[in-house]
C-alpha cells in the first residue's frame, strides 16, 4: 500500500484499531464512550509510571547493595 | 498401519478435518492408522486434497477481544433502553402484559439485537436482475443505523456476482436458449394447481424424471418442487422409530430438521472424520438400540456431497467401504455438488469414480447447478415407487411448474451434451476457474478453506468488525460477496464465501482477484503462513495419504497448468 503522507497512515492504523478492536460496528457516540475510557486508562497507567518507576528502580538499587554488604 | 514414509520422514500430519479446531502440531507425527479400502488408488487420493488451516493464535485472541467489547457494549445498550433512556425499535410486550408469561425472550434475540442490526446493511441487499455473473442492485441507506432502511432509487449497474450458486451459468435470459422454455409455458401454462398425487402428474415431469434418473445412472428417480422440503419432508418417509442416523456435523438444516421429524435417533460424527463414524457404526451394531438393546431396524448415514460453508468434499469411497462393511444405507445430499463436479457434471460419485448403485438414496437440488428450483430423490425403482405413495412431498405438496421443470430439461441436456452443445463444457470452465481462482488466493496469502476441486471458496476473515468492513468494501468497488459470521459458522470462524460461475471471464475473476488484493493489504487479511507456489504446493502441503510418493506428487505438478 502506498501512502502519499503520514496522515495517511496513521489514518489507516486507526483503521486498523477500530476493525481489531470491533469498535468499528458501534455508533460514533459509543466509539468516543471507548476511546476516552481507553484513553484515559493508558495516561493513568503513564502517569503512574512516571511517578512511581523511578523510586522502584533506585529502591531495588539499594536493596541490591544492601544485600551484597550483608553477604 | 502408517502410510508408506517419503524421504525418510513421516510428513506432518496438519490437515485432519476431524481435528481441524485441535492443537496440531505442525511438525508432529503421524498418528492415525492408514485406511485401506477400496477406492484408495491415485485417482481419489489426487481429490483428496484439503486444507483447513489454522490462523496465528494473535488472530483468535483478537476476534474474543471484538466480540466481548461489543458484547459489553451490547449490555450498556440494553440497560438504556431497559432503563428508558433509549426508544427501543423492538417488539415490546405492553406493560399490563408484564406479569404474564414473557412473550419474547430477551436473552434469545440478545445477538440479533445488539450485533447483527449494527450491520445488517450487508445482508438482504435487493437485487433488481437476474443473479447471472453481474447484476444490479438497488441502492439502500439507512439513516437511524440500520433499524429502517430507504432505497434511493439509484441502482448499481454491473456489479461482479460471487455469491450467487450459479455454478454452471444457466441463471440466465437469453432469449434462444430459453426458447423450449417459453414453449413449454405456452403449452402448461405456469401453475400446476394441483398435488402429483392427484391431478399434477404432467407429462414434462415424466420427462425430467427419466432424464434425471439417465444423468445420474440410476434405475429411477422422482423430483419434488422445492429443495429443502425434498430433504424435510422424505427423511421422515424413509426412515422412523427404532431405526438409527449418523448425520455429519455440518450438514445442512432441511437434513437435520427432516432426521428429527422421522423420530429415529440421530447420532452426530465428526465432520469428515472416518474414524469417529466407525467407531458409532461398530458401537450401533454391538450394542443396538439404547435400553431394549435389540437390533436398530436400519441405519442410515447422512452426508453431503460438498458442504457449501466449508468447500469440503465427502470421502465417497471410505464411507461406502464402511456402509458395506457394516450393513447401513447411505443418504448422499448433492445440492452443491451434482453438475458442478466430476469430469461431465454428474456429482461426486462421478468425481471419486464410484458406482451408483453403491449410494442408496441420492438427493439433489435444482437450484444451484441448473439454475431453477426444486429437487429430486433417485436410486432404486423400489425406493422411489415407495417414495411416490409415502412421501408428505408428493402427496401433499404442490408439483413443479412447467416453465422451471422445462429450464432443469434444458440445462441437464446442455450438461450432457444432448442439444447440440459439447458435452461437460460448462463443467470443465467451472473447474478451470475454480483452479485458478483458488491457486492466485492461495498465492496471494489467504486462508481458505476446502477441497481444491470444490467451486465454493471461504475466505476466512475471523474478526466481526473485518467481516463488516470486507463486505462494504468490496460492495463500494462493485463486487457482490457473501460474508457469514457467527450463528452459521463457528464464532471464531467468520467468512466471505465466494460461490464461482462458468459464466464468470477470466477478467471477471482477475479484477475480482486484484480488488481483493488491495482489500486484503487494507484490511490486513491475509493470515496464511504457508509459502505457497504452483510448483512446490503439492510437496509441501500436508495430505492424509502418506502412502503417495515424491515421485508422483511431482507428476501432478508437472502435469498441472
Amino acid at each position: 500500500m502506498n501512502f502519499k503522507n503520514f496522515t495517511e497512515y496513521l489514518a489507516w492504523l486507526y483503521y486498523q484499531y477500530l476493525l481489531i478492536t470491533g469498535i468499528y460496528v458501534l455508533e460514533p457516540w459509543e466509539k468516543s464512550i471507548f476511546n476516552s475510557i481507553l484513553f484515559s486508562a493508558i495516561a493513568m497507567v503513564i502517569y503512574t509510571s512516571y511517578v512511581f518507576v523511578p523510586i522502584h528502580l533506585c529502591l531495588t538499587l539499594q536493596l541490591s547493595v544492601m544485600m551484597q554488604n550483608y553477604l | 498401519m502408517a502410510g508408506t514414509v517419503a524421504n525418510g520422514k513421516l510428513k506432518p500430519h496438519l490437515n485432519q478435518n476431524g481435528l481441524r479446531g485441535d492443537d496440531l502440531k505442525r511438525n508432529g507425527y503421524h498418528n492415525k492408522r492408514e485406511k485401506n479400502g477400496p477406492g484408495t488408488g491415485v485417482a481419489s487420493r489426487q481429490h483428496r486434497h484439503e486444507s483447513f488451516e489454522q490462523a496465528p493464535i494473535y488472530v483468535a485472541v483478537m476476534t474474543y477481544l471484538g466480540f466481548g467489547i461489543v458484547t459489553l457494549f451490547g449490555y450498556f445498550r440494553d440497560f438504556l433502553r431497559a432503563v428508558g433512556l433509549e426508544k427501543c425499535h423492538l417488539a415490546r410486550e405492553r406493560d399490563e402484559q408484564k406479569d404474564f408469561v414473557p412473550l419474547y425472550q430477551d436473552f434469545e434475540n440478545f445477538y440479533t439485537r445488539n450485533l447483527y442490526m449494527r450491520v445488517r446493511d450487508n445482508w438482504n441487499r435487493p437485487i433488481c436482475s437476474l443473479p447471472g455473473p453481474v447484476f444490479d442492485l438497488m441502492e439502500r441507506v439507512s439513516d437511524d443505523y440500520n433499524w429502517t432502511f430507504r432505497l434511493t432509487g439509484r441502482t448499481l449497474h454491473n456489479v461482479i456476482n460471487v455469491g450467487s450458486y450459479n455454478y454452471l451459468g444457466f441463471a440466465e435470459n437469453n432469449a434462444d436458449f430459453l426458447k423450449t422454455v417459453a414453449d413449454k409455458t405456452r403449452q402448461y401454462g405456469v401453475g400446476v394447481c394441483s398435488t402429483r398425487q392427484e391431478i399434477g402428474n404432467l407429462g414434462i415431469h415424466e420427462e425430467l424424471e427419466q432424464l434425471v434418473a439417465k444423468f445420474l445412472g440410476v434405475e429411477s428417480s422422482m423430483t419434488f418442487g422445492m429443495g429443502f422440503a425434498t430433504n424435510s419432508m422424505n427423511i421422515p418417509a424413509i426412515v422412523g422409530k427404532g431405526c438409527l442416523i449418523l448425520s455429519d456435523e455440518l450438514n445442512h438444516t432441511s437434513l437435520i430438521l427432516g432426521a428429527r421429524l422421522s423420530g429415529a435417533t440421530i447420532r452426530v460424527f465428526k465432520h469428515n472424520n472416518m474414524h469417529s463414524l466407525e467407531k458409532m457404526l461398530s458401537e450401533a451394531v454391538c450394542s443396538g438400540q439404547p435400553r431394549t438393546h435389540r437390533p436398530w431396524k436400519k441405519i442410515l448415514i447422512m452426508v453431503e456431497g460438498i458442504y457449501s460453508m466449508e468447500g469440503s468434499v465427502v470421502r465417497l469411497p471410505e464411507i461406502i467401504a464402511l456402509k458395506k462393511k457394516y450393513k447401513a444405507y447411505l443418504y448422499l445430499d448433492e445440492a452443491h455438488s451434482i453438475g458442478a463436479v466430476g469430469a461431465s457434471g454428474r456429482g461426486v460419485t462421478e468425481l471419486f469414480d464410484v458406482n451408483p448403485a453403491d449410494v442408496d438414496v441420492m438427493m439433489g437440488t435444482f437450484t444451484k447447478s441448473f439454475g431453477a428450483a426444486g429437487g429430486y430423490i433417485a436410486g432404486k425403482k423400489k425406493l422411489v415407487d415407495y417414495l411416490r405413495s409415502h412421501s408428505h412431498s408428493a402427496v401433499y405438496a404442490s408439483a413443479m411448474s412447467p416453465p422451471v421443470t422445462e429450464q432443469i430439461i434444458r440445462a441437464m441436456k446442455c450438461i450432457m451434451g444432448k442439444d447440440g452443445s459439447t458435452e461437460g463444457e460448462r463443467v470443465r470452465q467451472l473447474a478451470e476457474n475454480t483452479r485458478y481462482f483458488r491457486a492466485r488466493l492461495k498465492e496471494m496469502g489467504f486462508i481458505i478453506y476446502g477441497n481444491d476441486d470444490s467451486p465454493v471458496v471461504p475466505i476466512l476473515l475471523y474478526m466481526p468488525g473485518k467481516v463488516v468492513a470486507f463486505a462494504r468494501e468490496m460492495l463500494e468497488r462493485r463486487i457482490g460477496v457473501v460474508v457469514v459470521g457467527f450463528p452459521a459458522t463457528p464464532i471464531t470462524e467468520a467468512r466471505a464465501r465466494f460461490c464461482l460461475s462458468a459464466a464468470h471471464t477470466r477478467a471477471m475473476l482477475d479484477q475480482v482477484l486484484h480488488h481483493l488484493n488491495e482489500v486484503g493489504d487494507a484490511l490486513c487479511l491475509k493470515f496464511s503462513r504457508k509459502k505457497y507456489s504452483s510448483w512446490s504446493d503439492l510437496s509441501d502441503e500436508t495430505d492424509f495419504e502418506l502412502g503417495m510418493s515424491k515421485r508422483s506428487l511431482s507428476v501432478r505438478a508437472a502435469a498441472d497448468p
